[in-house]
């Protein structure tokens, strides 16, 4: 990206050149969480109500996105459904993100049997292709929230470690960290106040990446049937109980699909679009 | 030179053991973490303690862990992958027809993907900046970002739906003629290959594009090369390790991809025995599912990288 606004882009100072796709896209994720925060004030009929006398009924002036398999109102559900998939997300991906980015550091400040039985270990788990993992632990603990949270943030610690210390071993070998090691720096110091600050723009970026990979993994579960279970709803689950509707193009099938999208492809988008400053901030 | 190539692929060869080693460690564990205890499940709420204990002792339930991973593996080793606890059946004889027909459709998936993967990869590098590629660019990004259910639920409301082209979501067995084959594999199929040709396509392209920006290609162009001529002649050969690298890369992505399209499909394939295991809770089922899965995986990955080191001219 150039100094200059190219037309069709339209440059907005905020410090940092942003673009009309990443400024779209960071609105649709906003919008959605927001929803997720505040979906029980939000929604036109109760999750649970039967509201409509048919099922798989059309959109319509009250239905908006028409009705499920029992007749259940889909906005509210998608709504509804919004709390679950960002919410288990969220917390999956920050936990395996910090766990990964905590030990990738430490591994590469303190090298040695450490870095290795570490490197080893967690790519050998990182060679469990994630889908196949998520199936064998949930038969193993099975699929309540915390469960899938744990599992989710499990499977995806290995990636973040491998990220993390890649860019951490360029940073060990600068000179500030020679400087701040003959100072006498501990462990902790050095990673909090030396590797941190240096990695934190792609490390974000990377988060956002690996939150599309959650999501994606958490509505195949659910999809399966062996992600969030009833009552509850994510959107994964929506489509698995409305499948039934996909022969008559039922709008309960697809709607829930087209907000999985939407929130993924907007994050995919935001990432792209970040500005280099943020997201290639790699040490020199 | 050559020891050196030898002692790589050696290496990479060693630590492909080492991973499947803790995999396999990693897959048992996992399944051995299952709460309650797998006889007291097997016979229900009402079994009297005796029959606990006399299934446990016949299971070998009471062995200390390790013995059971040993005997496990070594079971393995020698075709005898346990019985199921749902139907009793040997595994060996669930998974034989089912192994064949998951093959058959990653095959056909592959064989379709690659081609067109590639083709549209490198004439998108070809063409870099172009409304062409920056239609493949953003329509591979879409691929990417959606659930594997979602392409196939599209692809049903259009081709069974709206079209009214193919058969929706039965598969059946009763395939006749050639044209009856084409119908029922069409749909599952063609979802896997648009899941795997997205990261191919990308792949492929990042790997062209990295080439085309190398001095020697500039040099192509200031003599007047034509762009083809320069694409194909000059880079492509220099970014073929890396390309094959991707396609085994993204050919791995077909495990995760089947889960999805058999269960979705309703295909007889060993991804959907897997499913059907988890639910029904038959861990010896599930360990053999996920061990051939991470076998496959660790394979295409392993293959990757030791292509990747063949093809560096550094150390030919």
């Amino acid at each position: 990206m150039t100094t200059s606004t190219s037309s069709g882009r339209r440059g907005i100072r905020l410090g940092y050149r942003a673009n009309l796709v990443g400024i779209s896209a960071l609105g649709v994720i906003l919008l959605w969480v927001v929803v997720a925060l505040f979906a029980p004030h939000m929604i036109p009929h109760s999750v649970g109500e039967i509201v409509d006398t048919d099922y798989f009924g059309p959109v319509s002036r009250d239905l908006w996105l028409g009705s499920d398999y029992l007749g259940r109102d889909i906005f509210s559900r998608i709504l509804m459904g919004a709390r679950y998939t960002l919410g288990i997300s969220l917390a999956a991906v920050s936990i395996a993100c910090f766990s990964g980015v905590a030990l990738g550091m430490t591994a590469a400040v303190a090298g040695g049997w450490l870095d290795t039985m570490l490197s080893r270990f967690l790519d050998a788990l990182n060679s469990i292709p994630s889908k196949l993992f998520g199936l064998v632990v949930v038969a193993a603990v099975g699929s309540s929230i915390p469960a899938l949270i744990a599992t989710l943030s499990v499977i995806y610690t290995p990636g973040a470690y491998r990220f993390a210390r890649a860019l951490a071993v360029n940073v060990n070998t600068m000179d500030f960290m020679v400087v701040a090691r003959i100072r006498g720096e501990k462990l902790p110091y050095l990673i909090a106040s030396e590797i941190l600050p240096n990695i934190l723009g792609p490390v974000l970026a990377d988060l956002g990446l690996r939150f599309v990979f959650v999501v994606l993994l958490l509505s195949g579960l659910s999809f399966l049937g062996l992600g969030v279970q009833p009552p509850y709803a994510d959107w994964g689950a929506l489509v698995r109980e409305n499948i039934g509707g996909l022969p008559f193009a039922a709008p309960a099938v697809l709607f829930p699909s087209l907000a999985i999208a939407s929130l993924t492809i907007s994050v995919n988008l935001l990432i792209d679009n970040l500005p280099r400053r943020i997201r290639d901030r790699s040490p020199e | 030179m050559r020891r050196q190539i030898s002692s790589l692929v050696m290496r990479r060869l060693l630590i492909a053991l080492i991973t499947l080693l803790i995999v396999s460690i990693a897959v048992f564990s996992a399944t051995a973490l299952l709460p309650g205890d797998t006889a007291t499940i097997l016979l229900g709420q009402s079994a009297t303690p005796e029959a606990v204990e006399g299934l446990r002792k016949a299971m070998h339930l009471n062995d200390p862990a390790i013995i059971r991973f040993l005997k496990w593996i070594a079971g393995i080793f020698q075709g005898d992958f346990g019985t199921s606890y749902a139907n009793n059946v040997p595994i060996a004889n669930l998974i034989h027809g089912r192994l064949a027909n998951t093959m058959k459709l990653a095959g056909l998936t592959a064989a379709i993907a690659v081609p067109f993967a590639l083709t549209l990869g490198i004439t998108a590098a070809m063409w870099r900046g172009t409304l062409y590629d920056r239609i493949v660019t953003v329509a591979t990004i879409g691929i990417i970002s959606v659930p594997e259910f979602m392409i196939a639920t599209l692809a049903v409301l259009l081709f069974a739906v709206y079209l009214k082209w193919l058969p929706a979501l039965s598969f059946t067995n009763e395939t006749k003629s050639f044209y009856d084959l084409m119908r029922t594999y069409a749909m599952p199929v063609m979802t896997l290959t648009f899941g795997v040709s997205a990261q191919m396509i990308r792949m492929t392209r990042a790997a062209v594009v990295e080439t085309l920006n190398t001095p020697y290609v500039e040099m192509a162009l200031l003599k007047g090369a034509s762009r083809p001529r320069m694409v194909l002649r000059h880079a492509l050969p220099n970014a073929l390790g890396p390309i094959v690298n991707a396609v085994a890369l993204s050919l791995s992505y077909l495990l995760g991809g089947v889960i999805i399209v058999e269960t979705i499909f309703n295909y007889p394939g060993i991804a959907k025995l897997m499913v059907d295991a988890v639910s029904t809770r038959d861990l010896p089922l599930i360990q053999t599912c996920a061990m051939i899965f991470c076998l496959g995986y660790l394979a295409l990955i392993t293959a990757a990288d030791i292509v990747a080191v063949l093809s560096n001219p550094r150390l030919r």
